[in-house]
């Protein structure tokens, strides 16, 4: 149930090449994330997996037969979309009830469903209204619900959050991360934003122009990125890089350091720069650093550290947090 | 227009238009009540006089009237039928991707600028004509008997005309309708399992409903008053058998001199027309809310 395999799977609208190459294996029960920058075809991977667009080469497997060319009403999956796509002319609860009953299930069960499925996302009490009706948290839990009752092999999400408020998207991650804790069904989840990706993964897989730049857990990532462009996309605020002098003392063309992996001290330390802006947030606070030999750096400090505008710091990068990477940008062991 | 004095400065603004529209539609309304009342023929100058309701109580008990009235309702809702079905029906072919869409675009408006005079004449003697028309033609190359469209179907052909005058506004209006259609609906209904046939019903028809109901309306009272049609091709026969209202109006008034009757036909007329109106508007104007 629920794995997806993808082999040599390519998209080109006509001449425009998208996706060049990607082979996947999502194994069943994961929830898998996929990033990456605006444009680089996380949505159209998304699409193809789900069937809304043609592959231009390549297979898709589900469930371990061959998918390809299956329409994708008979793929068993659900979707969610950004827009939501609720049926506007529909009450909360025919929405809901839709593919139940497009599949011909009886009412009473399709009913009962529809209560469980309105139970468990708290709209009991809006199963008589229309999405018009309804804020952006109570739309996008329909859009949830509409995608649970059929309980499909898997779920994909495109960037469900992004039109919610800061507050709400925290909210809906969490419940997000409790449904598939308790379905424990395959999910494939789009966001640009990396503190979902992080949250929600199992596995995250980082996107750039249409190819897989890495494959891993959130930590892994975190840790080992294997070039510059995850290095600099995981992580916030995004790592430091030093190229010149600095990278060759330690045999690489560029190393980056991580803001929480550099010590600050106000009187002796490796690199000395002056305090540009600083932002505090109240838990950290933010250090954008210009180095005396030139090169701005981004340091955090706990939310007390008595520096403002203009004053003298020395840093210290922690010895085994470094990142070394060759002249193409891949990690050097 | 938040404050009074804007609000003041706005009514003051307005007042010469209302006021025109206003004497634009009440003098002529008026002058056709007090038409009605009078007995006023053309071929006896100068004895108008007053008969009260003589005039209503002639145009109401005339035999034509109920066929006037049964042809009226006929010829509205045989085009409704023909122009909202082929409407949506075109509507749906047009919104395909297709190669040369812009020029069938055209294509399919372009009867909507031809006059309904020249058009009705063009479908009269070049293709409904029994000697010469193109329907003749094809009918006698596979060797069938011509058939005499106006003479034999008179209501359906004419039905026809106006239909193929009209389903252009109406394909027109369902497809700008139809590309506002959000294309994520209708990959979620995909998703979740809906063929072509339960798309239609489920997504598109529902979207569609407020188009048509706008296509109703508007073509409902255009169709009320339907004359050009009827009196360069059928003159209203045989008989009476294509005779609308307007028609009847038009023979009363004009080809019987009878100024006072075709008033008293034109305030009928104004009266069913109101009552198709808010009938119309009761069963389908929900629609148009919200
Ligand atoms: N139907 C299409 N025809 C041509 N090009 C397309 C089409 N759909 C997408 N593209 C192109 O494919 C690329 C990837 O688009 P996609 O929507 O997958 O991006 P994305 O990663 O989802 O971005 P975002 O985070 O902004 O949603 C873009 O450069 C886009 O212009
Ligand atoms: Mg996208």
């Amino acid at each position: 149930m629920g794995a997806i395999s993808l082999q040599q799977v390519n998209k080109a609208f006509g001449e425009t090449v998208v996706i060049p190459s990607i082979d996947l294996e999502v194994t069943d029960g994961e929830f898998v994330v996929f990033v990456g920058p605006s444009g680089c075809g996380k949505s159209t991977l998304l699409r193809l997996i789900a069937g809304l667009e043609d592959v231009s080469g390549g297979t898709i497997k589900i469930d371990g037969s061959d998918a390809t060319l299956t329409p994708p009403s008979k793929r068993g999956l659900s979707m969610v979309f950004q827009s939501y796509a609720l049926y506007p002319h529909m009450s909360v609860r025919r929405n809901i009830a839709f593919p139940l009953k497009m599949a011909g299930l009886d009412k009473d069960e399709a009913m009962r469903r529809v209560d469980a499925a309105a139970a468990s996302l708290n709209l009991t009490d809006y199963l008589d209204r229309r999405p018009g009706q309804l804020s952006g948290g109570q739309r996008q839990r329909v859009a949830i619900g509409r995608a649970i009752v059929r309980e499909p092999t898997a779920f994909l999400f495109d960037e469900p959050l992004s039109n919610l408020d800061a507050a709400l998207r925290v909210n809906m991650r969490l419940e997000i991360s409790e449904l598939h804790q308790q379905l424990k069904t395959t999910m494939i989840y789009v966001t640009h934003d990396q503190v979902e990706a992080m949250t929600l993964a199992d596995k995250i897989v980082v996107l750039n122009a249409g190819r897989i730049e890495q494959v891993g857990s959130p930590l892994e990532l975190y840790r080992e990125p294997a070039n510059l462009f995850v290095a600099g996309f995981i992580g916030s605020p995004r790592m430091n890089f030093v190229s010149a002098a600095a990278a060759e003392s330690h045999g690489a063309h560029t190393v980056g350091i991580r803001p929480e992996h550099l010590d600050l001290s106000t009187t002796a330390g490796e690199w000395q720069g002056k305090v540009g802006v600083a932002e505090h947030l109240g838990s950290d606070t933010f250090l954008h650093v210009h180095l005396d030999g030139g090169g701005t750096i981004t340091a955090r400090a706990d939310g007390e550290f008595p520096v403002s505008h203009g004053s003298a710091i020395w840093l210290t990068p922690q010895a085994d947090k470094f990142h070394r990477f060759d002249a193409d940008g891949n990690r050097l062991p | 227009m938040a404050t009074l004095h804007s609000r003041a400065a706005a009514r003051l603004m307005i007042t010469p238009a209302v006021v025109l529209l206003l004497g634009w539609m009440l003098i002529p309304l008026g002058m056709t009540v007090y038409f009605s009342f009078l007995r006023f023929n053309l071929l006896a100058p100068g004895t108008e006089s007053w008969t009260g309701l003589t005039n209503y109580y002639f145009f109401l008990t005339d035999p034509s009237f109920w066929d006037a009235i049964r042809n009226t309702l006929t010829l509205v809702i045989g085009v409704l039928l023909i122009t909202v079905t082929g409407g949506v029906l075109l509507a749906l072919l047009l919104d395909q991707p297709i190669w040369g869409q812009g020029v069938a675009r055209v294509l399919v408006i372009a009867p909507f600028f031809v006059m309904p005079t020249v058009s009705a004449l063009i479908w009269k003697n070049m293709f409904m004509n029994p000697v010469n028309g193109l329907f003749a033609f094809l009918a006698k190359s596979v060797g069938l008997q011509p058939f005499d469209f106006l003479g034999q179907a008179p209501m359906a052909s004419i039905i026809l005309i106006v239909s193929w005058q009209w389903l252009p506004f109406a394909t027109l209006i369902l497809l700008t309708a139809l590309q506002s259609l959000d294309t994520e609906q209708l990959e979620a209904s995909e998703m979740d399992g809906a063929g072509p046939l339960n798309r239609f019903i489920y997504i598109v028809a529902p979207h569609l409903a407020r188009a048509t109901t706008v296509v109703i309306l508007i073509l409902t009272i255009f169709l009320l008053s339907i004359f050009a049609e009827i009196l360069v091709t059928t003159n209203g026969g045989p008989g009476t058998a294509t005779t609308n209202l307007t028609y009847l109006v038009y023979t009363q008034s004009l080809l019987q001199f009878d100024v006072g009757g075709g008033s008293a036909g034109g305030v009928v007329a104004i009266i069913l027309a109101n009552i198709v109106a808010i009938f119309l508007m009761r069963m389908i104007g929900k629609n148009l809310d919200a």
